[in-house]
């Protein structure tokens, strides 16, 4: 479904991303782990669109994507809930939901996929008139994934999800991460918190310094030495 | 509940408007409201209107612009010149259109370079636009330099005013409350988040700053047509910081914010007409005093609305019923 291809990425003289290239298959939980700084979020943010390659391909359903804007990228069903959660703090959970569904021609079928996200996270719906920035961490980190749901993605980028939560709801964030894949959409999911997102992903990348340095399927990586060593805490 | 009172509440709001309206005309003409008092009601209204207008491109969308005097400047400029060579209604209302849209072109060009920018940088640069456009109004010839441009006729009158601030702040609402306005506000609250739910934020922003410099046009015109002359020091940064002291003293985000603090800091500073020296302390010592205890203006984001009365009017009959 998507595909990277030798992509490289400078801010002003630094090399972020060294010619990385990775494929995303239909219906995959892909994980992109690594340590601070390796530019797990960058490349993200490059793919949706939010920053722009020095060069390389990026391939999406077979289509060069590469030169089109973040905004053609979500119609075309890209969508990215940012790092740090990122919601629409003063307006109400409703509305932050409504914002994802911003570009979505189809707006009969916006209350279906309202109810979607109410089922994944029934919080939201409580919570649903209350101001965004009133939300508890987690509760934001639902929105913020619930609010790219509403654009109803092919692929779904989740940027850290588990940051600065409690180990509790981190599993309940992941269990319903695996939900949305069970669903039929393909999550592209960086994380730091290296042991759950490889428990539930498909496939993983491990990002270094901008470079991919190893890659293979969650299990394999989990009995890796090196990765244990390196992210697993032994 | 009878379809009388339904349609009463439906129409309360343009029944208000219109008995204000009426009102302000009867003590006009009774002389009530005499000539001092209504060159402060004018400036109420024209601040109204720049307030407002500026509320949307800073407090909504979270642009910070200093460059409200320039826009404010052309369609004042626009709206003399023409006046003195047309000294008619049509040429009035030509010139306020003149104006307006001659703002809203400016606005747009400087508006898609600058809007790249954020927070203090796009602040000094709209800053500098507002100062090149009172230079070149300066040295321009059809402006005739710092004496500027004088024995406009009086055009601008309660009717006018009064139909210009009541359009330009319903077609501010109107827009905010339009999905554009969702989106400028989620531009404000991040914009990186509003990108990346691939809203188009670059137009946005130019949108709202081509609407804001349209209305501040509008402004500009009235001015002229009211106070008789135009001289390129009445439109320097300090009238722009003016205008954003309304904006942030009335609570960014809230239009009817804006309009009190506009009304509020005009009464304040004709009141103080007559502590001469002490005026300019008093009024400083004054916002001060505001921003230290309500930081956030006074209506901070809210909105005052006609459901407070209604909310009032339906609590006296339930406790009638309760007896």
């Amino acid at each position: 479904m998507l595909e990277i291809k030798n992509m490289n990425v400078h801010f002003g003289v630094i090399h972020a991303l060294k010619g990385i290239s990775l494929t995303v298959n239909d219906g995959e939980i892909v994980t992109l782990i690594g340590a601070n700084g390796a530019g797990k979020t960058t490349t993200l943010r490059t793919i949706s669109g939010l920053k722009k390659p020095t060069d390389g391909e990026i391939l999406l359903n077979g289509r060069d994507i590469t030169h089109t804007t973040a905004q053609e990228r979500v119609k075309m069903g890209i969508s990215h809930a940012p790092e740090g959660r990122r919601v629409f703090s003063t307006m109400t959970v409703l509305e932050n939901l409504e914002l994802g569904a911003y570009l979505r021609k189809d707006k009969e079928n916006i209350p279906k996929d309202l109810k979607m996200v109410y089922e994944h996270f029934p919080i939201l719906y409580d919570r649903r008139k209350q101001a965004a920035g009133t939300l508890s961490g987690g509760e934001q980190q639902m929105l913020a994934i619930g609010r790219a749901l509403m654009g109803r993605p092919q692929i779904l980028f989740l940027d850290e999800p588990s940051m600065g939560l409690a180990p509790l709801l981190v599993q309940e964030i992941f269990s319903i991460i695996r939900n949305i894949n069970s669903t039929g959409t393909t999550i592209l999911l960086v994380e730091q918190n290296a042991s759950m997102a490889l428990q539930i992903a498909h496939r993983a990348y491990v990002l270094e310094t901008g470079s991919i340095t190893l890659s293979g399927t969650g299990a394999e990586l989990m009995q890796s030495d090196d990765i244990r060593k390196a992210y697993l805490g032994g | 509940m009878n379809k009388w009172t339904a349609l009463a509440q439906k129409m309360s709001k343009w029944i208000i408007l219109a008995l204000t309206f009426i009102i302000i005309q009867l003590l006009i003409q009774v002389n009530i409201i005499n000539d001092y008092l209504q060159a402060t009601l004018a400036t109420i209204c024209i601040n109204i209107i720049l307030a407002v207008s500026l509320n949307l491109i800073t407090g909504f969308t979270g642009q910070f612009s200093l460059g409200h005097a320039g826009f404010m400047s052309i369609g004042a400029y626009t709206c003399a010149i023409i006046l003195l060579r047309m000294p008619t209604t049509w040429g009035f209302l030509a010139g306020i259109f003149g104006g307006a849209l001659l703002a809203a072109v400016v606005g747009f060009l400087v508006g898609l370079p600058t809007l790249r920018l954020r927070g203090d940088y796009l602040a000094i640069a709209t800053l500098g636009m507002s100062e090149i456009i009172r230079i070149l109004f300066l040295n321009m010839e059809i402006t005739n330099g710092a004496a500027g441009l004088s024995g406009i006729p009086r055009f601008t009158n309660w009717f006018y005013l009064f139909v210009f601030m009541i359009g330009t702040i319903i077609v501010i609402t109107n827009f905010l409350k339009s999905s554009h306005g969702r989106a400028c506000i989620s531009i404000r609250e991040d914009e990186i988040a509003a990108e990346a739910m691939g809203i188009n934020t670059t137009r946005y922003k130019v949108t709202a700053f081509t609407i804001g410099a349209f209305c501040a046009g509008i402004a500009g015109a009235l001015y002229a047509a009211y106070f008789y002359f135009v001289k390129p020091s009445t439109f320097g940064f300090l009238k722009s910081i003016d205008v954003l002291v309304i904006v942030v003293l009335g609570g960014m985000g809230s239009i009817s914010g804006s309009i009190l603090s506009a009304i509020l800091l005009a009464l304040i500073s004709t009141i103080l007409q007559d502590f001469s020296e002490l005026r300019m302390i008093l009024y400083a010592l004054m916002l001060i005093i505001i921003m230290l205890f309500r930081p956030q203006g006074l209506m901070g984001s809210k909105e005052v609305s006609l459901k407070i009365f209604k909310n009032l009017l339906s609590y006296m009959p339930s406790r009638k019923e309760g007896q």
